[in-house]
Protein backbone atom coordinates (compact mmCIF):
# COMPACT_ATOMS: atom_id res chain seq x y z
CA UNK A 1 0.00 0.00 0.00
CA UNK A 2 2.84 2.75 1.25
CA UNK A 3 4.59 2.25 -2.45
CA UNK A 4 1.37 2.70 -4.08
CA UNK A 5 1.20 6.21 -2.11
CA UNK A 6 4.53 7.47 -2.92
CA UNK A 7 3.61 6.58 -6.74
CA UNK A 8 0.56 8.55 -6.78
CA UNK A 9 2.54 11.35 -4.99
CA UNK A 10 5.24 11.47 -7.62
CA UNK A 11 3.11 11.18 -10.41
CA UNK A 12 0.95 14.02 -9.44
CA UNK A 13 3.96 16.21 -8.72
CA UNK A 14 4.61 16.10 -12.42
CA UNK A 15 1.34 16.54 -13.72
CA UNK A 16 1.35 19.58 -11.36
CA UNK A 17 4.87 20.42 -13.10
CA UNK A 18 2.96 20.00 -16.24
CA UNK A 19 0.37 21.93 -15.78
CA UNK A 20 2.50 25.20 -13.67
CA UNK A 21 4.69 24.82 -16.92
CA UNK A 22 1.77 25.11 -19.69
CA UNK A 23 0.36 28.18 -17.27
CA UNK A 24 3.80 29.84 -17.21
CA UNK A 25 3.91 29.58 -21.28
CA UNK A 26 0.92 30.86 -21.96
CA UNK A 27 1.48 33.94 -18.95
CA UNK A 28 5.01 34.73 -20.59
CA UNK A 29 3.37 34.39 -24.33
CA UNK A 30 0.76 37.31 -23.72
CA UNK A 31 3.54 39.28 -22.05
CA UNK A 32 5.68 39.29 -25.12
CA UNK A 33 2.87 40.26 -27.19
CA UNK A 34 1.40 42.89 -24.80
CA UNK A 35 3.73 45.83 -26.30
CA UNK A 36 2.66 45.77 -29.24
CA UNK A 37 -0.85 46.58 -27.86
CA UNK A 38 0.47 48.84 -25.50
CA UNK A 39 2.34 51.15 -28.01
CA UNK A 40 -0.47 50.80 -31.11
CA UNK A 41 -2.89 52.32 -28.46
CA UNK A 42 -0.63 54.37 -27.00
CA UNK A 43 -0.20 55.99 -30.34
CA UNK A 44 -3.74 56.25 -31.33
CA UNK A 45 -4.83 57.63 -27.77
CA UNK A 46 -2.36 60.60 -28.48
CA UNK A 47 -1.92 61.04 -31.92
CA UNK A 48 -5.56 60.67 -33.47
CA UNK A 49 -6.47 64.30 -32.87
CA UNK A 50 -3.79 65.92 -34.89
CA UNK A 51 -4.24 63.89 -37.29
CA UNK A 52 -6.05 66.11 -40.65
CA UNK A 53 -5.97 66.85 -44.35
CA UNK A 54 -3.41 69.77 -43.19
CA UNK A 55 -1.40 67.41 -41.48
CA UNK A 56 -1.02 65.48 -44.67
CA UNK A 57 -0.59 68.65 -47.13
CA UNK A 58 1.65 71.30 -44.83
CA UNK A 59 4.95 71.54 -44.07
CA UNK A 60 6.13 71.59 -40.36
CA UNK A 61 5.87 74.82 -38.25
CA UNK A 62 8.29 76.65 -36.77
CA UNK A 63 8.95 76.34 -33.07
CA UNK A 64 7.94 79.54 -31.96
CA UNK A 65 4.28 78.49 -34.08
CA UNK A 66 4.05 75.02 -32.16
CA UNK A 67 5.03 77.21 -28.65
CA UNK A 68 1.84 79.86 -30.04
CA UNK A 69 -0.40 77.41 -30.35
CA UNK A 70 0.21 75.33 -27.35
CA UNK A 71 0.11 78.19 -25.02
CA UNK A 72 -3.71 79.11 -26.60
CA UNK A 73 -4.18 75.61 -25.91
CA UNK A 74 -5.12 74.76 -29.74
CA UNK A 75 -3.59 71.84 -32.11
CA UNK A 76 -0.15 72.67 -33.60
CA UNK A 77 -0.33 74.26 -37.02
CA UNK A 78 0.62 72.62 -40.31
CA UNK A 79 1.95 69.04 -40.78
CA UNK A 80 4.34 67.05 -42.12
CA UNK A 81 3.88 66.94 -45.85
CA UNK A 82 7.67 67.59 -46.44
CA UNK A 83 8.51 64.60 -44.16
CA UNK A 84 6.03 62.44 -46.71
CA UNK A 85 7.51 63.57 -49.84
CA UNK A 86 10.97 63.07 -48.58
CA UNK A 87 10.33 60.01 -47.10
CA UNK A 88 8.42 58.82 -50.31
CA UNK A 89 11.51 60.22 -52.82
CA UNK A 90 13.85 58.11 -50.88
CA UNK A 91 12.03 55.25 -50.75
CA UNK A 92 11.74 55.28 -54.70
CA UNK A 93 14.76 55.74 -55.60
CA UNK A 94 16.28 53.28 -53.16
CA UNK A 95 13.83 50.59 -54.79
CA UNK A 96 15.25 51.57 -57.88
CA UNK A 97 18.56 51.01 -57.09
CA UNK A 98 17.62 48.07 -55.04
CA UNK A 99 15.50 45.70 -56.84
CA UNK A 100 16.82 45.57 -60.07
CA UNK A 101 20.46 44.71 -58.60
CA UNK A 102 18.87 42.42 -55.61
CA UNK A 103 16.45 40.37 -58.11
CA UNK A 104 18.96 39.87 -60.81
CA UNK A 105 21.24 38.54 -58.07
CA UNK A 106 18.75 36.42 -56.71
CA UNK A 107 18.14 35.00 -59.77
CA UNK A 108 22.15 34.02 -60.30
CA UNK A 109 22.32 32.62 -57.24
CA UNK A 110 18.94 30.29 -58.12
CA UNK A 111 20.84 29.15 -61.51
CA UNK A 112 24.16 28.97 -60.04
CA UNK A 113 23.44 26.53 -57.05
CA UNK A 114 26.40 24.79 -55.12
CA UNK A 115 29.04 26.86 -57.13
CA UNK A 116 31.54 28.53 -55.54
CA UNK A 117 30.88 32.21 -56.42
CA UNK A 118 27.07 31.42 -56.03
CA UNK A 119 27.76 30.17 -52.53
CA UNK A 120 30.31 32.94 -51.75
CA UNK A 121 27.66 35.86 -53.03
CA UNK A 122 25.02 34.16 -50.60
CA UNK A 123 27.28 34.21 -47.47
CA UNK A 124 28.21 38.21 -48.34
CA UNK A 125 24.64 39.22 -48.96
CA UNK A 126 23.55 37.27 -46.03
CA UNK A 127 26.28 39.29 -43.44
CA UNK A 128 25.43 42.28 -45.57
CA UNK A 129 22.00 42.09 -43.85
CA UNK A 130 23.19 41.69 -40.40
CA UNK A 131 25.07 45.28 -40.42
CA UNK A 132 23.84 47.86 -38.34
CA UNK A 133 21.47 50.57 -40.40
CA UNK A 134 23.87 52.80 -38.66
CA UNK A 135 27.24 51.93 -39.82
CA UNK A 136 25.61 51.89 -43.63
CA UNK A 137 24.48 55.46 -43.09
CA UNK A 138 28.30 55.64 -42.25
CA UNK A 139 29.36 54.12 -45.55
CA UNK A 140 26.54 55.90 -47.32
CA UNK A 141 27.80 59.52 -45.57
CA UNK A 142 31.95 58.72 -46.54
CA UNK A 143 30.59 57.50 -50.25
CA UNK A 144 27.56 60.04 -51.22
CA UNK A 145 28.18 63.13 -49.25
CA UNK A 146 31.63 63.37 -49.62
CA UNK A 147 31.96 62.68 -53.00
CA UNK A 148 29.04 62.72 -55.10
CA UNK A 149 26.87 64.96 -53.66
CA UNK A 150 29.35 67.03 -52.06
CA UNK A 151 26.44 67.71 -48.83
CA UNK A 152 23.79 65.54 -46.92
CA UNK A 153 20.98 64.46 -50.12
CA UNK A 154 18.41 62.49 -50.44
CA UNK A 155 20.83 60.50 -52.71
CA UNK A 156 22.72 59.44 -50.00
CA UNK A 157 20.09 58.82 -47.70
CA UNK A 158 18.46 56.92 -50.30
CA UNK A 159 21.97 54.71 -51.05
CA UNK A 160 22.13 53.22 -47.80
CA UNK A 161 18.47 52.55 -47.73
CA UNK A 162 18.97 50.90 -50.56
CA UNK A 163 21.74 48.98 -48.98
CA UNK A 164 19.75 47.70 -46.34
CA UNK A 165 16.86 46.44 -49.07
CA UNK A 166 19.41 44.61 -51.22
CA UNK A 167 19.93 41.29 -49.07
CA UNK A 168 16.73 41.05 -48.19
CA UNK A 169 15.49 40.83 -51.92
CA UNK A 170 18.22 39.00 -53.31
CA UNK A 171 17.40 36.08 -50.55
CA UNK A 172 13.01 35.93 -50.73
CA UNK A 173 14.26 36.32 -54.94
CA UNK A 174 16.13 33.13 -54.75
CA UNK A 175 14.16 31.50 -52.40
CA UNK A 176 10.92 32.23 -54.23
CA UNK A 177 13.02 30.83 -57.75
CA UNK A 178 13.54 27.86 -55.37
CA UNK A 179 10.12 26.81 -55.50
CA UNK A 180 8.59 27.21 -59.16
CA UNK A 181 8.77 23.71 -61.11
CA UNK A 182 11.56 23.07 -62.97
CA UNK A 183 9.54 21.70 -65.81
CA UNK A 184 8.33 25.32 -66.38
CA UNK A 185 11.37 26.49 -67.18
CA UNK A 186 12.87 23.45 -69.14
CA UNK A 187 9.44 23.78 -71.24
CA UNK A 188 10.42 27.05 -71.98
CA UNK A 189 14.12 26.03 -72.77
CA UNK A 190 12.83 23.17 -74.90
CA UNK A 191 10.93 26.02 -77.36
CA UNK A 192 14.13 27.24 -77.85
CA UNK A 193 13.51 30.35 -75.62
CA UNK A 194 16.38 32.57 -75.10
CA UNK A 195 17.37 32.36 -72.00
CA UNK A 196 16.83 36.06 -71.17
CA UNK A 197 13.28 35.65 -72.16
CA UNK A 198 12.78 32.57 -69.96
CA UNK A 199 13.61 34.59 -67.05
CA UNK A 200 11.65 37.48 -68.04
CA UNK A 201 8.66 35.86 -68.82
CA UNK A 202 8.96 32.23 -67.12
CA UNK A 203 10.88 32.90 -63.74
CA UNK A 204 9.78 36.40 -62.81
CA UNK A 205 5.79 36.32 -63.78
CA UNK A 206 5.60 32.95 -61.57
CA UNK A 207 7.08 33.75 -58.99
CA UNK A 208 5.78 37.75 -58.92
CA UNK A 209 3.57 37.03 -55.41
CA UNK A 210 6.83 35.47 -54.16
CA UNK A 211 9.10 38.59 -55.40
CA UNK A 212 6.54 41.29 -54.27
CA UNK A 213 6.52 39.98 -50.61
CA UNK A 214 9.87 40.34 -50.19
CA UNK A 215 9.88 43.96 -51.66
CA UNK A 216 6.93 44.97 -49.76
CA UNK A 217 9.07 43.95 -46.47
CA UNK A 218 12.06 45.14 -47.61
CA UNK A 219 10.22 49.11 -48.18
CA UNK A 220 8.31 48.39 -44.40
CA UNK A 221 11.53 47.81 -42.95
CA UNK A 222 13.67 51.02 -44.65
CA UNK A 223 10.44 53.36 -44.31
CA UNK A 224 11.19 53.73 -40.44
CA UNK A 225 14.58 54.13 -40.29
CA UNK A 226 15.91 57.10 -38.76
CA UNK A 227 19.76 56.54 -37.93
CA UNK A 228 21.10 56.00 -41.53
CA UNK A 229 19.39 59.02 -42.54
CA UNK A 230 20.70 61.26 -39.58
CA UNK A 231 24.07 60.77 -41.36
CA UNK A 232 23.12 61.29 -45.05
CA UNK A 233 19.74 63.10 -45.63
CA UNK A 234 19.72 65.51 -42.55
CA UNK A 235 16.03 67.21 -42.98
CA UNK A 236 14.77 70.16 -44.01
CA UNK A 237 11.52 72.26 -43.49
CA UNK A 238 10.89 72.42 -46.54
CA UNK A 239 9.46 69.87 -49.38
CA UNK A 240 12.25 68.77 -51.37
CA UNK A 241 12.51 67.06 -54.79
CA UNK A 242 16.09 67.69 -55.75
CA UNK A 243 17.73 64.26 -54.96
CA UNK A 244 21.22 66.70 -54.44
CA UNK A 245 19.99 68.28 -51.75
CA UNK A 246 19.54 67.88 -47.94
CA UNK A 247 15.69 66.15 -46.98
CA UNK A 248 13.01 65.41 -44.87
CA UNK A 249 11.59 62.47 -44.12
CA UNK A 250 8.72 60.99 -41.49
CA UNK A 251 11.29 59.30 -39.27
CA UNK A 252 13.84 62.16 -39.16
CA UNK A 253 10.96 65.16 -37.94
CA UNK A 254 9.97 62.30 -35.22
CA UNK A 255 13.78 63.00 -33.79
CA UNK A 256 13.29 66.49 -34.73
CA UNK A 257 9.89 66.64 -32.71
CA UNK A 258 11.77 64.49 -29.90
CA UNK A 259 14.30 66.98 -29.24
CA UNK A 260 11.99 70.09 -29.38
CA UNK A 261 9.92 69.98 -26.58
CA UNK A 262 7.47 72.84 -28.61
CA UNK A 263 6.62 70.47 -31.17
CA UNK A 264 5.68 67.51 -28.85
CA UNK A 265 2.39 67.52 -29.55
CA UNK A 266 3.36 66.18 -33.80
CA UNK A 267 5.45 63.75 -32.37
CA UNK A 268 2.73 60.69 -31.92
CA UNK A 269 0.57 62.13 -34.83
CA UNK A 270 3.30 61.09 -37.12
CA UNK A 271 4.46 57.98 -35.51
CA UNK A 272 0.87 56.80 -35.73
CA UNK A 273 0.92 57.30 -39.48
CA UNK A 274 4.15 55.97 -39.92
CA UNK A 275 3.06 52.43 -38.05
CA UNK A 276 0.53 52.42 -39.57
CA UNK A 277 1.61 52.54 -42.84
CA UNK A 278 4.39 49.99 -41.83
CA UNK A 279 1.99 48.08 -40.26
CA UNK A 280 -0.80 47.86 -43.80
CA UNK A 281 2.37 47.07 -45.58
CA UNK A 282 3.64 44.17 -43.66
CA UNK A 283 -0.01 42.79 -43.18
CA UNK A 284 -0.35 42.89 -46.89
CA UNK A 285 2.89 41.06 -47.86
CA UNK A 286 1.96 38.51 -45.60
CA UNK A 287 -1.61 37.77 -47.42
CA UNK A 288 0.57 37.62 -50.47
CA UNK A 289 2.51 35.47 -49.34
CA UNK A 290 -0.13 33.79 -47.31
CA UNK A 291 -2.49 33.24 -50.84
CA UNK A 292 1.02 31.51 -52.48
CA UNK A 293 1.17 28.85 -49.83
CA UNK B 1 27.81 36.64 -78.48
CA UNK B 2 24.51 35.12 -78.35
CA UNK B 3 21.78 37.00 -75.93
CA UNK B 4 22.43 33.89 -73.24
CA UNK B 5 25.68 34.65 -72.93
CA UNK B 6 25.21 38.22 -72.89
CA UNK B 7 22.70 37.33 -70.00
CA UNK B 8 24.68 34.83 -68.02
CA UNK B 9 27.64 37.62 -68.41
CA UNK B 10 24.69 40.16 -66.64
CA UNK B 11 23.83 37.93 -64.08
CA UNK B 12 27.57 37.17 -62.86
CA UNK B 13 28.55 40.96 -62.89
CA UNK B 14 25.45 41.57 -60.50
CA UNK B 15 26.46 39.38 -58.05
CA UNK B 16 30.17 40.42 -58.27
CA UNK B 17 28.69 44.18 -57.48
CA UNK B 18 27.64 42.54 -54.19
CA UNK B 19 30.39 41.20 -53.24
CA UNK B 20 32.45 44.61 -54.64
CA UNK B 21 29.90 46.30 -52.37
CA UNK B 22 31.25 44.40 -49.65
CA UNK B 23 34.44 45.03 -50.29
CA UNK B 24 33.93 48.24 -50.90
CA UNK B 25 31.81 48.96 -47.32
CA UNK B 26 35.47 47.55 -45.80
CA UNK B 27 37.43 49.59 -47.48
CA UNK B 28 35.91 52.89 -46.70
CA UNK B 29 35.53 52.56 -43.06
CA UNK B 30 39.28 51.30 -42.95
CA UNK B 31 40.41 54.59 -44.52
CA UNK B 32 37.95 56.67 -42.82
CA UNK B 33 39.03 54.86 -39.43
CA UNK B 34 42.99 54.95 -40.24
CA UNK B 35 43.63 58.74 -38.86
CA UNK B 36 42.53 57.42 -35.09
CA UNK B 37 44.25 54.02 -35.51
CA UNK B 38 47.47 56.53 -36.31
CA UNK B 39 46.62 58.68 -33.58
CA UNK B 40 45.84 56.89 -30.65
CA UNK B 41 47.20 53.00 -32.22
CA UNK B 42 45.48 49.62 -30.92
CA UNK B 43 44.98 51.97 -27.48
CA UNK B 44 42.02 53.17 -29.31
CA UNK B 45 40.31 50.10 -28.40
CA UNK B 46 41.27 50.06 -25.20
CA UNK B 47 41.68 53.43 -23.77
CA UNK B 48 38.40 54.64 -21.71
CA UNK B 49 38.69 58.30 -22.76
CA UNK B 50 36.53 60.37 -24.50
CA UNK B 51 37.57 64.33 -24.55
CA UNK B 52 36.74 66.29 -27.63
CA UNK B 53 38.19 69.39 -26.15
CA UNK B 54 40.37 70.64 -28.79
CA UNK B 55 43.86 70.63 -28.43
CA UNK B 56 43.91 68.00 -25.81
CA UNK B 57 41.76 65.22 -28.02
CA UNK B 58 41.73 61.95 -26.54
CA UNK B 59 39.17 58.89 -28.24
CA UNK B 60 39.08 55.59 -26.47
CA UNK B 61 36.38 52.76 -27.73
CA UNK B 62 36.16 51.18 -24.29
CA UNK B 63 33.46 53.13 -23.15
CA UNK B 64 31.26 52.29 -25.90
CA UNK B 65 32.01 48.89 -26.34
CA UNK B 66 31.60 47.89 -22.60
CA UNK B 67 28.46 49.85 -23.40
CA UNK B 68 27.54 47.38 -26.28
CA UNK B 69 28.00 44.48 -24.59
CA UNK B 70 26.32 45.20 -21.27
CA UNK B 71 23.22 46.67 -23.27
CA UNK B 72 23.28 43.07 -25.39
CA UNK B 73 23.92 40.60 -22.86
CA UNK B 74 21.53 42.54 -20.72
CA UNK B 75 18.36 42.37 -23.68
CA UNK B 76 19.48 38.86 -24.53
CA UNK B 77 18.68 37.47 -20.73
CA UNK B 78 15.84 39.72 -20.39
CA UNK B 79 14.25 38.15 -23.64
CA UNK B 80 15.17 35.00 -23.23
CA UNK B 81 12.03 33.79 -20.76
CA UNK B 82 9.49 35.83 -22.91
CA UNK B 83 10.61 34.91 -26.56
CA UNK B 84 11.29 30.97 -25.34
CA UNK B 85 7.84 30.54 -23.97
CA UNK B 86 6.56 32.33 -27.14
CA UNK B 87 8.56 29.82 -29.01
CA UNK B 88 7.13 26.71 -27.04
CA UNK B 89 3.67 28.68 -27.48
CA UNK B 90 3.98 28.86 -31.08
CA UNK B 91 5.91 25.74 -32.04
CA UNK B 92 4.53 23.02 -29.63
CA UNK B 93 1.97 23.63 -27.24
CA UNK B 94 -0.73 24.98 -29.92
CA UNK B 95 1.28 24.67 -32.63
CA UNK B 96 -1.06 25.17 -35.72
CA UNK B 97 -4.11 26.20 -34.21
CA UNK B 98 -5.79 29.47 -34.82
CA UNK B 99 -4.60 31.20 -31.64
CA UNK B 100 -0.77 30.21 -32.49
CA UNK B 101 -1.21 32.21 -35.89
CA UNK B 102 -2.74 35.20 -34.17
CA UNK B 103 0.03 34.80 -31.66
CA UNK B 104 2.48 34.39 -34.67
CA UNK B 105 1.49 37.34 -36.31
CA UNK B 106 1.54 39.97 -33.90
CA UNK B 107 5.12 39.08 -32.50
CA UNK B 108 6.12 39.45 -36.85
CA UNK B 109 4.33 42.80 -35.91
CA UNK B 110 6.80 43.65 -33.66
CA UNK B 111 9.53 43.56 -35.51
CA UNK B 112 7.77 45.90 -38.34
CA UNK B 113 7.69 48.91 -35.16
CA UNK B 114 10.35 51.52 -36.38
CA UNK B 115 13.43 52.04 -33.80
CA UNK B 116 12.48 55.09 -33.28
CA UNK B 117 8.56 54.43 -32.04
CA UNK B 118 10.37 52.12 -29.81
CA UNK B 119 11.90 54.62 -28.61
CA UNK B 120 9.53 57.31 -28.11
CA UNK B 121 7.14 54.39 -26.30
CA UNK B 122 10.34 53.62 -23.82
CA UNK B 123 11.17 57.20 -22.97
CA UNK B 124 7.60 58.38 -22.59
CA UNK B 125 5.68 55.01 -21.16
CA UNK B 126 8.31 52.89 -19.46
CA UNK B 127 10.65 54.95 -18.23
CA UNK B 128 8.04 57.19 -15.73
CA UNK B 129 6.98 53.78 -14.92
CA UNK B 130 9.96 52.61 -14.26
CA UNK B 131 10.79 56.19 -12.05
CA UNK B 132 7.68 55.05 -10.25
CA UNK B 133 8.57 51.92 -8.94
CA UNK B 134 11.63 53.40 -7.36
CA UNK B 135 14.32 53.02 -10.08
CA UNK B 136 17.00 55.99 -9.45
CA UNK B 137 17.54 58.94 -11.31
CA UNK B 138 15.26 59.92 -13.83
CA UNK B 139 14.76 56.82 -15.19
CA UNK B 140 17.81 56.63 -18.36
CA UNK B 141 20.29 53.94 -18.04
CA UNK B 142 21.52 50.38 -19.53
CA UNK B 143 19.07 48.83 -18.14
CA UNK B 144 16.08 50.78 -19.31
CA UNK B 145 17.82 50.60 -22.79
CA UNK B 146 17.96 46.75 -22.44
CA UNK B 147 14.50 46.33 -21.04
CA UNK B 148 13.50 47.94 -24.92
CA UNK B 149 15.81 46.01 -26.85
CA UNK B 150 14.90 42.78 -25.05
CA UNK B 151 11.38 43.09 -26.57
CA UNK B 152 13.07 44.63 -30.27
CA UNK B 153 14.76 41.59 -30.29
CA UNK B 154 11.99 39.20 -29.32
CA UNK B 155 10.46 38.41 -32.91
CA UNK B 156 14.23 37.55 -34.63
CA UNK B 157 14.69 34.94 -31.21
CA UNK B 158 11.26 33.68 -31.80
CA UNK B 159 11.28 33.01 -35.52
CA UNK B 160 14.16 30.61 -35.83
CA UNK B 161 13.51 28.72 -32.92
CA UNK B 162 9.71 28.07 -33.46
CA UNK B 163 10.44 26.73 -36.76
CA UNK B 164 13.41 25.09 -35.52
CA UNK B 165 10.89 23.25 -32.19
CA UNK B 166 8.29 22.67 -34.50
CA UNK B 167 10.37 20.25 -37.02
CA UNK B 168 11.48 17.92 -34.57
CA UNK B 169 10.14 14.73 -35.33
CA UNK B 170 6.73 13.80 -34.22
CA UNK B 171 7.70 10.49 -33.87
CA UNK B 172 10.62 11.19 -31.01
CA UNK B 173 7.85 12.75 -29.24
CA UNK B 174 5.31 10.30 -29.28
CA UNK B 175 7.92 7.70 -28.07
CA UNK B 176 8.66 9.61 -25.43
CA UNK B 177 4.97 10.06 -24.22
CA UNK B 178 4.55 6.17 -24.65
CA UNK B 179 6.86 5.61 -22.37
CA UNK B 180 4.52 7.71 -19.92
CA UNK B 181 6.42 11.48 -20.43
CA UNK B 182 4.61 14.14 -19.60
CA UNK B 183 4.25 17.68 -22.18
CA UNK B 184 6.93 19.29 -19.92
CA UNK B 185 9.35 16.18 -19.93
CA UNK B 186 8.80 15.29 -23.85
CA UNK B 187 9.88 19.10 -23.95
CA UNK B 188 12.86 19.50 -21.72
CA UNK B 189 14.07 15.79 -22.91
CA UNK B 190 13.43 15.00 -26.62
CA UNK B 191 12.22 18.79 -28.25
CA UNK B 192 14.98 21.10 -26.56
CA UNK B 193 17.83 18.86 -27.45
CA UNK B 194 16.80 18.13 -30.84
CA UNK B 195 16.29 22.05 -31.53
CA UNK B 196 19.25 23.02 -29.51
CA UNK B 197 21.74 24.03 -31.76
CA UNK B 198 18.68 25.98 -33.99
CA UNK B 199 17.73 27.68 -30.49
CA UNK B 200 21.02 29.01 -29.72
CA UNK B 201 21.75 30.07 -33.27
CA UNK B 202 18.07 32.13 -33.40
CA UNK B 203 19.70 33.67 -30.04
CA UNK B 204 22.79 34.63 -31.95
CA UNK B 205 21.61 36.24 -34.55
CA UNK B 206 19.14 38.05 -31.96
CA UNK B 207 22.08 39.27 -30.02
CA UNK B 208 23.59 40.56 -33.47
CA UNK B 209 20.27 42.60 -34.05
CA UNK B 210 20.45 44.36 -30.70
CA UNK B 211 24.37 45.09 -31.17
CA UNK B 212 23.62 47.51 -33.69
CA UNK B 213 20.37 49.15 -32.75
CA UNK B 214 20.27 52.70 -33.21
CA UNK B 215 17.41 55.21 -32.06
CA UNK B 216 15.71 53.38 -29.41
CA UNK B 217 18.78 53.06 -27.34
CA UNK B 218 19.72 56.37 -28.05
CA UNK B 219 16.94 57.97 -26.57
CA UNK B 220 17.08 55.85 -23.32
CA UNK B 221 20.35 54.68 -22.46
CA UNK B 222 20.94 58.63 -20.92
CA UNK B 223 24.23 59.11 -23.18
CA UNK B 224 27.64 59.31 -20.94
CA UNK B 225 31.14 58.57 -22.26
CA UNK B 226 32.45 56.77 -19.53
CA UNK B 227 33.18 53.11 -18.79
CA UNK B 228 29.28 52.33 -17.27
CA UNK B 229 30.15 51.12 -13.70
CA UNK B 230 26.96 49.67 -13.01
CA UNK B 231 24.08 48.01 -15.18
CA UNK B 232 21.69 50.35 -13.56
CA UNK B 233 24.13 53.80 -14.32
CA UNK B 234 24.09 55.55 -18.06
CA UNK B 235 25.92 54.93 -20.98
CA UNK B 236 26.49 54.97 -24.89
CA UNK B 237 26.47 52.16 -27.08
CA UNK B 238 29.27 51.82 -30.51
CA UNK B 239 25.74 52.62 -32.16
CA UNK B 240 24.41 55.50 -30.12
CA UNK B 241 27.70 57.71 -29.81
CA UNK B 242 27.57 57.22 -33.65
CA UNK B 243 24.35 58.85 -33.99
CA UNK B 244 24.73 60.93 -30.93
CA UNK B 245 28.24 62.86 -32.01
CA UNK B 246 28.09 62.58 -35.77
CA UNK B 247 26.29 66.56 -36.14
CA UNK B 248 29.31 68.11 -34.32
CA UNK B 249 32.40 66.09 -35.67
CA UNK B 250 35.06 66.34 -37.81
CA UNK B 251 38.69 65.54 -38.22
CA UNK B 252 39.82 63.36 -35.63
CA UNK B 253 36.47 63.07 -34.13
CA UNK B 254 34.96 62.04 -37.17
CA UNK B 255 37.69 59.36 -37.83
CA UNK B 256 37.21 58.18 -33.84
CA UNK B 257 33.65 57.88 -34.82
CA UNK B 258 34.28 55.73 -38.13
CA UNK B 259 36.66 53.83 -36.04
CA UNK B 260 33.86 52.83 -33.93
CA UNK B 261 31.53 52.12 -36.52
CA UNK B 262 34.34 49.80 -38.00
CA UNK B 263 34.77 48.02 -34.74
CA UNK B 264 30.80 47.32 -34.57
CA UNK B 265 30.75 46.52 -38.40
CA UNK B 266 33.58 43.92 -37.60
CA UNK B 267 31.80 42.39 -34.54
CA UNK B 268 28.12 42.11 -36.02
CA UNK B 269 29.67 40.26 -38.93
CA UNK B 270 31.33 38.10 -37.15
CA UNK B 271 28.43 37.58 -35.14
CA UNK B 272 25.99 36.80 -37.80
CA UNK B 273 28.63 34.40 -40.10
CA UNK B 274 28.46 32.42 -36.50
CA UNK B 275 24.90 32.32 -35.91
CA UNK B 276 25.12 31.20 -40.15
CA UNK B 277 27.67 28.91 -39.24
CA UNK B 278 25.16 26.85 -37.03
CA UNK B 279 22.09 26.96 -38.92
CA UNK B 280 24.58 25.67 -41.95
CA UNK B 281 25.80 22.45 -40.30
CA UNK B 282 22.11 21.40 -38.83
CA UNK B 283 21.26 21.37 -42.46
Amino acid sequence: MKSTFAWKDHTSRRLLKDKAVLVGVVVLSLITISPIVLIISKLVVEGYQQISLDFLIENTPDTFEAMTAVANGENIPGGIANGIVGTLLMVVLASAIAIPIGVLTGIYLYENQGKFMANLTRNISDILQGVPSIVLGLISYLWVVKHITNGFSALAGSVSLAIMMLPMIVRSTEETLKMIPQTLKEAALALGVPYHKVILKVLVPTGFSGLSTGILLGISRILGETAPLLLTALGSSIINLDITQPTSAVPLLIWEFYNDPNMIGLIWSSSLLLMAIVLILNIVSKQIAGKRN
Amino acid sequence: MNSDKITKTVLFSVSILILMLAAGMLYSLVGGAIPAFKEFGLKFIFSGEWNPTEGEEKYGALPFIVGTLMTSFGALILCLPLSFSTSLFLGEYFRGTRVARILGLLVDLLAGIPSIVYGLWGFYVLRPALIEIGFGGRGFGIFTAALILAVMIIPYATSLSNEIISMVPNDLKEAAYSLGATRLEVITSVTIPNARSGIVAGYILAFGRALGETMAVTMLIGNTNQIPTSFFGTGNTMASVIANQFGEADGLKLSSLIAIGLLLFLITGIINAAGKLIIKKMN
